[in-house]
């Protein structure tokens, strides 16, 4: 069952459901994708990985792989620009060394984790491209690999950097380590507010690694031409990320750099970094020909993503009436082989749905030798939201209170002061709550044994960040849009909604595509949840200079002052004149035979970004032998602000809850004693299947962002936040036992039920 | 290297000759020497259903088949759905059921979704879930993909 909260509708084309732009392309297979990319003389190149955890490369011997018939090229970290001490800028991701950038791409000095790119080969087929890796000689030593990141903030056993030194809270420490920095955020009273409780608690979570899973592996196709120009085809999430990356790494001017985005077959935060792309253009430039690098599976697994595990210690105060009095929380998250996990939204999301007058936040970046993390839908909140709502679920159970009701006493709301300081904005948590309260699924009685129902809300903060988008009106009335964001679940067709609502116009009279980075002004990424957001925005710029253009020469042809002219549902009209009037098609068809070319550029930094909200509730059956839970019944509210394709809302929604209930329940990076990743494969990391689901239900809750234009809020990260504590607390209800390590596998499950009886 | 295999088949309706390597998947003789590039490598072992074809009536992951193999065989692809008619029926659905995001597992799933209608053509929700459960997606949640196999069995019924 699916529904929607909302306010009267004002809109035309806004909340319907039409069919998206791209959509014919991709159920007939003739969508181009990363690995699709086909150009003449392309050679295929491989990437050979370190085998070990942690090591230091004594040496690397390509003479071999070079000599072999058919390779035309073979790389390492020594053709790389020496980066010295620069910084990369990375947009949304912040100023970070140049060399952790290059050494990710190529290792230099030591491997950092198993996967981790040591050389690379072009060969003018896959086969030898392999044979020639096999022929490349490495003489590592191996040193100790540091995989748990209490033991590495300890420095044990061992430090993966000489040259990292913890950022504490601004000073730079005297002494390496692997702790590469301690923020914290703090507010009000801490001893005031824990003399103030009743009851308080304290409790250890812990996330395993899980990676996005996207289920297209990282493809890229280079062609470095004499005059030196690049040409780069991949599969990313942001092409002017991906330029800005790849630009530094090499030293290629960026006007000399042309990033042209495929299709994306997912992503999830996973396709913002840069892997293949630098290599695949390093490998041309030496071959003089195209070269495409795309990953296996088992690479894409080892050589990318994944996000935190991590460890987060709770102390929260209670009083007697169910209020919150203050929480403590330290949250210790990896970062990978090199520093920058996400820890500090972590932090600021943690507390946000509820109103806490004291909070202390302490939070650790740690390095260990896994891949360097990347973000992944709603990064850092899901680990440390887990934590928030298992706990509160506790308090809940001591004082008999409904958990619904307790979150609504706590509900934060316009005006409250976030753990990190900044008050909330517009906000509509309680009215999740609410619609929650209301659902049929709440309702409902859960009756079996095993068998227990649990909810859990959860933040996420979205982003604004830098859009573009152009629009040229069309001979027939139609308008082609252009866009720089790349559509990774049908922002295509939100963002031409929006054109079109403005416009007056149907959602199909609009024609929308995906620039490259020569053809379109700057676009920051697609992730935190800010297409529809941001470029949607920019696209209702650019209708509104449309307008304003049609309106001027409405006026020109009847001679009127361009201010009487009004412009309605994609009509024109003279002021007070019923006689004079002119549709957007008649319009546009007599400038096109004139030669008149009506179009619009838009590029907006939009500050009025509105958070998200979710509230879930999971039935489950835990089976007392084998510890397998099974997700009986799920439904998911959420705040949208306002939905502008309701079905691809839904479709977030319930995207984000199966990714939740796969790193509730399953989803693992397993290691070795050396640090070696042994479930490199999506049979041994198991994601969710449709066996394992049933369908899930969406409350689609609207309350409008005054900061946009059309009340947008972004949608597609903050579903994936509740469900692991959803899922917890339903387990316990059903057979009384806290789970407080992830995932809660099988044998998870069934250990906690042995030590139970 | 070993010599090369001459092999016959059809594919997608028409009469195809190629010679390919004894190594070669069906699915590297799809994407590289017939570009019907439709056909997905997301693990290239068979576990995650988006290179699903149909060969011989029966669904395979073209990952896990030997070009070779399919001598004198019949192969079905995604290109090869739609007709001068239009869109398959499956097709249609997954448009208005908005039951593709990235869309990159789409095409296994309209395949596999076919291979279980032409054998199954009112297939219960449980039974589609099952069928599916060899093909994964990571954006849908299932939902959407699930309610347009059962639309499309309505669709396919009313046509006859």
């Amino acid at each position: 069952m699916s529904s929607i909260t909302a306010p009267a509708r004002e809109f035309k084309v806004i909340g319907t459901r039409p069919i998206r732009h791209d959509g014919e392309d991709k159920v007939t297979g003739r969508a181009v994708y990363g690995a699709d990319v086909q150009l003449p003389g392309m050679l295929q190149g491989k990437v050979l990985r370190s085998p070990h955890a942690h090591a230091r490369i004594i040496s690397i011997d390509t003479r071999r792989a070079e000599a072999l018939e058919g390779v035309k090229a073979v790389v390492t970290a020594a053709d790389l620009p020496d980066p010295g001490d620069r910084t990369a800028n990375l947009g949304e991701l912040g100023e970070v060394p140049l060399k952790y950038l290059c050494r990710n791409v190529l290792a230099s000095g030591k491997t950092l984790y198993h996967g981790h790119a040591v050389a690379a080969v072009a060969a003018t087929t896959p086969q030898i491209a392999e044979e020639a890796l096999k022929l490349i000689e490495v003489e590592y030593e191996v040193l100790p690999p540091v995989m748990d990141v209490l033991r590495a903030m300890r420095g044990e056993p061992a430090l993966l950097h000489d040259d990292l030194f913890m950022d504490e809270m601004g000073e730079k420490s005297s002494k390496p380590g692997n702790v590469a920095s301690h923020q914290r955020y703090q507010k009000g009273d801490l001893s005031k507010g824990f003399a103030a409780a009743d009851h308080t608690l304290e409790r250890e979570y812990r996330c395993a690694t899980v990676h996005q899973g996207y289920i297209e592996p990282h493809a890229a196709t280079a062609m470095w031409n004499a005059d030196g120009q690049v040409t780069l085809w991949c599969t990313t999430q942001g092409p002017f990320s991906m330029r800005g990356a790849v630009h530094q790494i090499l030293g290629i001017p960026l006007s000399r750099l042309r990033v042209i985005p495929t299709e994306i077959g997912g992503g999830f935060g996973g396709k913002i970094p840069t892997y293949g792309e630098p290599v695949a253009a390093l490998l041309s430039r030496k071959s003089r020909r195209p070269v495409k690098v795309v990953m296996n599976r088992a690479e894409v697994f080892m050589g990318t993503g994944p996000t935190s595990g991590s460890y987060v210690k709770l102390k929260m105060g209670v009083s007697k009436e169910g209020r919150i009095t203050a929480a403590e929380a330290t949250l210790i998250y990896e970062a990978g082989a090199f520093p920058g996990s996400i820890v500090a939204v972590g932090g600021i999301c943690m507390f946000a749905p509820y109103n806490i007058e004291n909070t202390t936040i302490d939070m650790y970046d740690v390095v260990v030798n896994k891949p360097k993390t990347a973000a992944y839908r709603a990064p850092g909140a899901p680990n440390s939201e887990f934590a928030t709502e298992c706990l509160i679920d506790e308090f809940c159970e001591i004082l008999r209170m409904d958990p619904l009701e307790f979150r609504l006493k706590n509900a934060a709301k316009e005006g409250d002061v976030q753990s990190h300081g900044v008050p909330h904005a517009k906000i509509g948590y309680i009215e999740t709550l609410q619609a929650a309260q209301r659902s049929e699924h709440y309702q409902s009685k859960l009756t079996g044994p095993n068998r227990g129902r649990g909810v859990a809300s959860g933040y996420w903060i979205n982003a604004g960040l830098t859009s573009s988008a152009t629009a040229r009106v069309n001979g027939d009335g139609t308008v082609t849009l252009s866009e720089g964001s790349v559509d990774i679940g049908g922002t295509r067709t939100s963002i031409a909604m929006q054109l079109a609502e403005a416009l007056g116009i149907s959602a199909q009279d609009v024609i929308p595509s995906v620039a490259d980075t020569d053809s379109i002004g700057y676009t920051e990424v697609t992730g935190g949840s800010r297409v529809t957001f941001a470029t949607g925005w920019a696209a209702y710029e650019a209708a509104q200079s449309i307008k304003r253009q049609m309106r001027e020469h409405a006026a020109e042809v009847w001679k009127v002052s361009p201010d009487k002219v009004t412009y309605q549902d994609a009509l024109l009209r003279v002021e007070g004149d019923g006689s004079r009037q002119i549709t957007f098609k008649e319009l546009a068809r007599g400038l096109y035979e004139k030669g008149v070319d009506v179009g619009a550029r838009a590029t907006v930094t939009p500050k009025g970004v509105g958070g998200a909200y979710a509230t879930h509730i999971a039935d489950v059956e835990v089976d007392p032998e084998t510890g397998k839970v099974t997700i009986l019944r799920y439904t998911a509210v959420q705040d949208a602000g306002r939905a502008i394709h309701p079905s691809y809302v839904e479709g977030q929604m319930q995207g984000g809850v199966v990714q939740g209930v796969g790193w509730a329940l399953n989803e693992e990076y397993v290691y070795n004693d050396a640090g070696q990743m042994l479930n490199a494969s999506f049979l041994d990391y198991r994601m969710p299947t449709s066996l394992d689901l049933p369908m899930i239900e969406t409350i689609i809750v609207e309350v409008p962002n005054p900061g946009h234009p059309y009340g947008v809020r972004g949608v597609g990260e903050v579903p994936i936040v509740p469900p692991q504590a959803a899922v917890a607390n339903a387990i316990y209800r059903a057979v009384g036992v806290r789970l407080r390590d992830l995932p809660m596998s099988p044998p998870r499950v069934a250990k906690a039920l042995e030590a139970k009886k | 290297m070993p010599g090369k295999i001459q092999v016959t088949a059809i594919v997608n309706g028409e009469k195809r000759e190629f010679l390919c390597q004894p190594f070669q998947t069906l699915l590297e003789v799809l994407r590289d020497e017939f570009k019907l590039t439709g056909t997905k490598e997301g693990c290239g072992n068979g576990n995650c259903g988006a290179c699903s074809v149909i060969l011989n009536g029966l669904l395979v992951n073209s990952c896990m088949v030997l070009a070779a193999e399919t001598q004198g065989g019949c192969i079905e692809t995604i290109e090869g759905l739609q007709t001068s008619q239009g869109l398959h029926p499956l097709q249609q659905a997954f448009l208005e059921n908005a039951s593709l995001q990235c869309g990159i597992c789409t095409p296994g799933f309209i395949m596999a979704a076919k291979a279980l209608l032409d054998k199954k053509p009112r297939a219960t929700e449980g039974e589609i879930r099952h069928w599916c459960a060899g093909n994964l997606c990571r954006c849908t949640g299932y939902d959407k993909i699930v309610r347009a196999i059962l639309d499309a069995e309505s669709r396919m019924a009313l046509q006859g």
